[in-house]
């Protein structure tokens, strides 16, 4: 193969600007191994964040040629052959320095979400799930908190409404402790209020760039805004509530005697 | 001159450096004893190489397989050891394990169910029944994520992206830790009364290894510098099975739940090549033949197991052994073939990671070709030595659990006996200084010349107008440790090692990284670069010692095990009186009769003792 020009953010929160370097591209490389190449050769106090380079600890989500991406799990051969690659920090987030950003939003939204309590084992002291039953929430648990999704988020990225709604990384946590057959909170008027469920708009922005290929809108928000709404919109719910009780609802299993 | 008052200082009555399994464990059970506790990691918090953990955790749960229990547990991690593992670790770990996964389900942990409803447990190397928890290909993400977000309400802080850098302390006792903000470049100091280590292994002095740029064996430097004991630091699994292709992913994770799943292993004669590796050892237990491995495939309990599952070390060796012998893979490596006897969508469904790895890394879709795989440098079986029951150290307060302590796998670990040694033994380490922490009174007094004289190192690669670049000299580390302390030893080769190392530790006196004190790898590289010196030297002083060839440590020029010997010792490492490293052989006390007789009892013989109440389970 042969030499690549890179144009790479250099900078901290004062301002900052694309620099540019050249460095020899070889078979199956990635984006981070050109960085890390680069940053060997030619810019050793480079800033940029990694851990496990297989794609599962989510550490190193840049912007190359403008899309949000793992770096290490983007093959320079799925790049356009010819021309500049562009690489800068998550849009999102403040800049701490060059490709490194500040992402301590992410851990204070998650203390605000009331932790998962589970029912009392059975009387032999077993929990009981099925399979199909915890499916769904194993895909959200794929996550890898690359926060890729909230990068693109719209009411993140272009309206700055962070404190109105918590973004879709959130969302899925939260629908991953909701869809729990374990869990018994009720956390759907924080979702309501404090977590802005009726911010996202729904259009599938998150769900696109999600390296895990989770279904963040069809199989997590989009339930999640209609649990609320059932919750505080519908007049035949409420009714329901009110002679019924307010549960969660969830199918408890048979107790099988194993 | 610096003025250690002016260095942001906090105080906590325990400190655990490190964020992966073990740390998070351990600071979990610290704050339920009411201490008040701080991690210190160098990474975000969630990120650390636990995630990287695929197959399981073992623990006999016997959801699957009721004739599991502990004793048989115990059994095969004594025997994977060959039987160089702390008999009292082993013990505690096999009896607690169960426990311990079960409490990670009542902190929101969705583990893989049976069709029972429960935790569903796999095959793996080693393990007689099948014994591992786990979810899918991704076991380690969902420990690390499970104990992050329960762990975030138990009050304890998180100082993240922060490097620990030396342990402080009165006589030959813990007082405090200082450490470094990766973003400002600031130094900042921890009072404390105990520590615990959870910082892992040191993969990275090798080239090809699964390990993350954290793996820099940093508890075990700063532990041997603060005094404590390495034990069995010559160990360093070879796991069998890492991407050979592409270059730049040589290494990377193949998990061995594609062998417990069914995956085969062939050599370029498309030869089922492990029947000509089965060590006399495990002859009785492993299948002979292909009719026979198939058969307990689909679930026949009357055949043995396929030899593909032998303990790690075996199978490193013969990939090895056939690549050298010119059977290897296009790339120089093994076939791993599981498109032959899984269909795509229960592939898709069990080893999701694996699949999306070599489509998206390899362009290899592995429903329908086979992987290249070769052996790569995995794991850390030695560590610090700590006692079996409180995980403390040499040191005073200073105590280790996880990767970053030895005792528990001895000269193998058998996979899945990680993540199960993270929560068992995080725990314990978590009671011990709990014990030691409401034992003590005052905080000791710590030496303000001691710390200004550490944060003088610690800067002096950013003041050299010049020097060597601290990635080419990390990259020459890999070269000799490659040559000379790779998965087969002999004494010239790691003689030859040593003094490269000599003339290596000279060189990294003169690490240079750009003066920019703000988020500076360069600069970060070459604090590194000072645990890697202790622990190679420590790692090939130790390899040069032992004259045999036992579980992860072969010696070309040493084939056998040496029973009588070797097989009764453990090799310690710490610092002389003259600042030198020495190393000391200890010979091992006659183990407890029982425990010697469960470990040493064949299937039958163990079946028997535990039908007979001998062995209460």
């Amino acid at each position: 193969m042969a030499k690549r020009t890179f144009k790479i953010w250099r900078g901290n929160k004062e301002g900052g600007d694309f620099e540019s370097y050249e460095t020899e591209i070889t078979e199956g490389m990635v984006v981070l191994d050109a960085i890390h190449q680069i940053q060997s050769e030619s810019a050793e106090d480079m800033a940029v964040r990694w851990n496990c380079k297989a794609g599962k600890c989510g550490s190193c989500g840049c912007e190359i040629n403008g899309k949000p991406k793992l770096s290490c799990m983007t093959r320079m051969n799925s790049l356009p052959d010819e021309g500049e690659i562009m690489i800068q920090p998550l849009k999102t987030f403040p800049v701490i320095k060059d490709l490194v950003c500040d992402v301590s939003y992410n851990y204070e939204r998650n203390k605000q979400i009331p932790p998962f309590s589970p029912r009392a084992r059975e009387a032999d002291g077993e929990h009981r799930m099925e399979q199909d039953d915890v499916d769904r929430i194993q895909e959200f648990r794929k996550c890898i908190e690359c926060f890729l999704c909230m990068d693109v988020c719209h009411v993140h990225r272009d309206h700055e409404k962070k404190e109105q709604f918590v973004g879709p990384r959130w969302m899925i946590r939260l629908a991953s402790l909701d869809m729990h057959p374990l869990d018994v909170v009720d956390r759907i008027p924080l979702i309501k209020d404090k977590f802005g469920s009726g911010w996202c708009n729904i259009t599938r922005c998150c769900t696109e760039v999600c390296p895990e290929h989770i279904n963040i809108t069809d199989n997590g928000i989009i339930p999640l805004k209609e649990r609320v709404v059932d919750r505080f919109y519908d007049p035949i719910a409420m009714l329901m509530r009110k002679v019924f009780g307010d549960k969660k609802g969830h199918k408890k299993l048979p107790v099988v005697n194993d | 001159m610096l003025d250690v008052s002016e260095i942001h200082t906090v105080e906590h009555d325990v400190i655990v450096i490190g964020a992966g399994g073990a740390g998070l464990r351990a600071a979990i059970e610290c704050s339920a004893h009411g201490l008040d506790t701080a991690i210190v990691c160098k990474s975000l918090l969630g990120k650390a190489h636990t995630v990287m953990a695929e197959g399981g955790m073992a623990a006999a749960l016997r959801n699957v397989d009721d004739r599991d229990n502990w004793a048989v547990h115990f059994r095969d991690t004594m025997r994977g050891s060959k039987f160089l593992a702390n008999w009292r670790m082993a013990e505690l770990h096999a009896k607690q394990a169960p426990d311990r996964v079960a409490e990670l389900e009542d902190w929101g942990a969705v583990f893989d169910r049976t069709k029972r409803g429960l935790i569903n447990q796999r095959n793996f190397g080693g393990h007689r029944f099948p014994r591992l928890a786990h979810v899918g290909d991704r076991t380690g993400l969902e420990l690390i994520r499970t104990l992050q977000d329960h762990g975030i309400h138990q009050g304890f802080e998180v100082y993240m992206e922060c490097k620990a850098l030396n342990i402080l302390k009165e006589g030959n006792t813990v007082g405090g830790l200082l450490c470094l903000w990766k973003e400002t470049g600031r130094f900042m100091l921890i009072k404390a009364k105990a520590i615990i280590m959870a910082t892992g292994g040191g993969g990275k002095m090798w080239r090809v290894t699964s390990n993350s740029w954290e793996y820099t064996g940093d508890g075990a430097a700063m532990a041997y510098e603060a005094g404590a004991e390495l034990m069995d630091i010559e160990f360093t699994q070879f796991h069998p099975t890492g991407m050979v292709w592409p270059p730049s992913v040589r290494g990377t994770l193949v998990t061995e739940g594609v062998r417990g799943e069914g995956g085969h292993l062939r050599n370029s004669e498309g030869k089922r090549f492990m029947f000509n590796y089965i060590p006399e050892r495990f002859a009785s237990e492993t299948a002979d033949s292909e009719e026979e491995a198939n058969r307990w495939l689909t679930g026949d309990d009357t055949a043995r197991r396929p030899p593909e599952l032998l303990t790690r070390d075996v199978v490193a060796r013969a990939i090895y052994n056939e690549v050298k012998a010119g059977r290897g893979s296009t790339n120089g490596g093994a076939y791993l073939d599981i498109a032959s006897n899984r269909p795509a969508e229960y592939i898709k469904k069990k080893l999701p990671s694996m699949y999306h790895q070599f489509k998206e890394l390899a362009e290899v879709d592995i429903t329908k070709e086979s992987m290249q795989v070769g052996p790569t440098l995995h794991y850390f079986m030695g560590g610090i030595r700590v006692d079996a029951d409180t995980q403390e150290t040499a040191v005073n307060g200073l105590f280790a659990c996880g990767e970053a302590s030895a005792g528990l796998h001895g000269a193998n670990r058998l996979g899945g006996n990680s993540l199960s040694d993270l929560i068992v033994f995080g725990k314990l380490a978590g009671d011990g200084a709990a014990a030691y922490v409401k034992g003590i009174g005052d905080l000791p007094k710590l030496s303000n010349d001691e710390i200004t004289a550490n944060i003088r190192e610690a800067t002096a690669p950013l003041n050299r107008s010049e020097g060597n670049n601290p990635f080419t000299l990390h990259d020459d580390l890999c070269d000799i440790m490659g040559e000379h302390a790779g998965i087969y030893r002999t004494e010239d080769g790691l003689g030859a090692g040593l003094d490269k190392l000599v003339t290596w530790r000279e060189d990294i006196k003169t690490a240079k990284a750009h003066s920019s004190s703000q988020y500076n790898a360069g600069w970060h590289e070459a604090l590194d670069l000072k645990s890697m010196a202790i622990v190679s030297q420590a790692v090939t002083m130790a390899a040069k010692a032992r004259q045999e060839s036992r579980g992860a440590h072969s010696r070309a020029d040493f084939e056998l095990e040496d029973k009588e010997y070797w097989g009764n010792r453990n090799l310690i490492i710490s610092r002389g009186d003259d600042g030198e490293m020495k190393m000391t052989e200890y010979e091992r006390p006659e183990p407890d009769a029982h425990l010697k007789k469960v470990a040493r009892a064949t299937v039958e013989e163990l079946d028997a003792m535990v039908a007979s109440g001998e062995v209460q389970i």
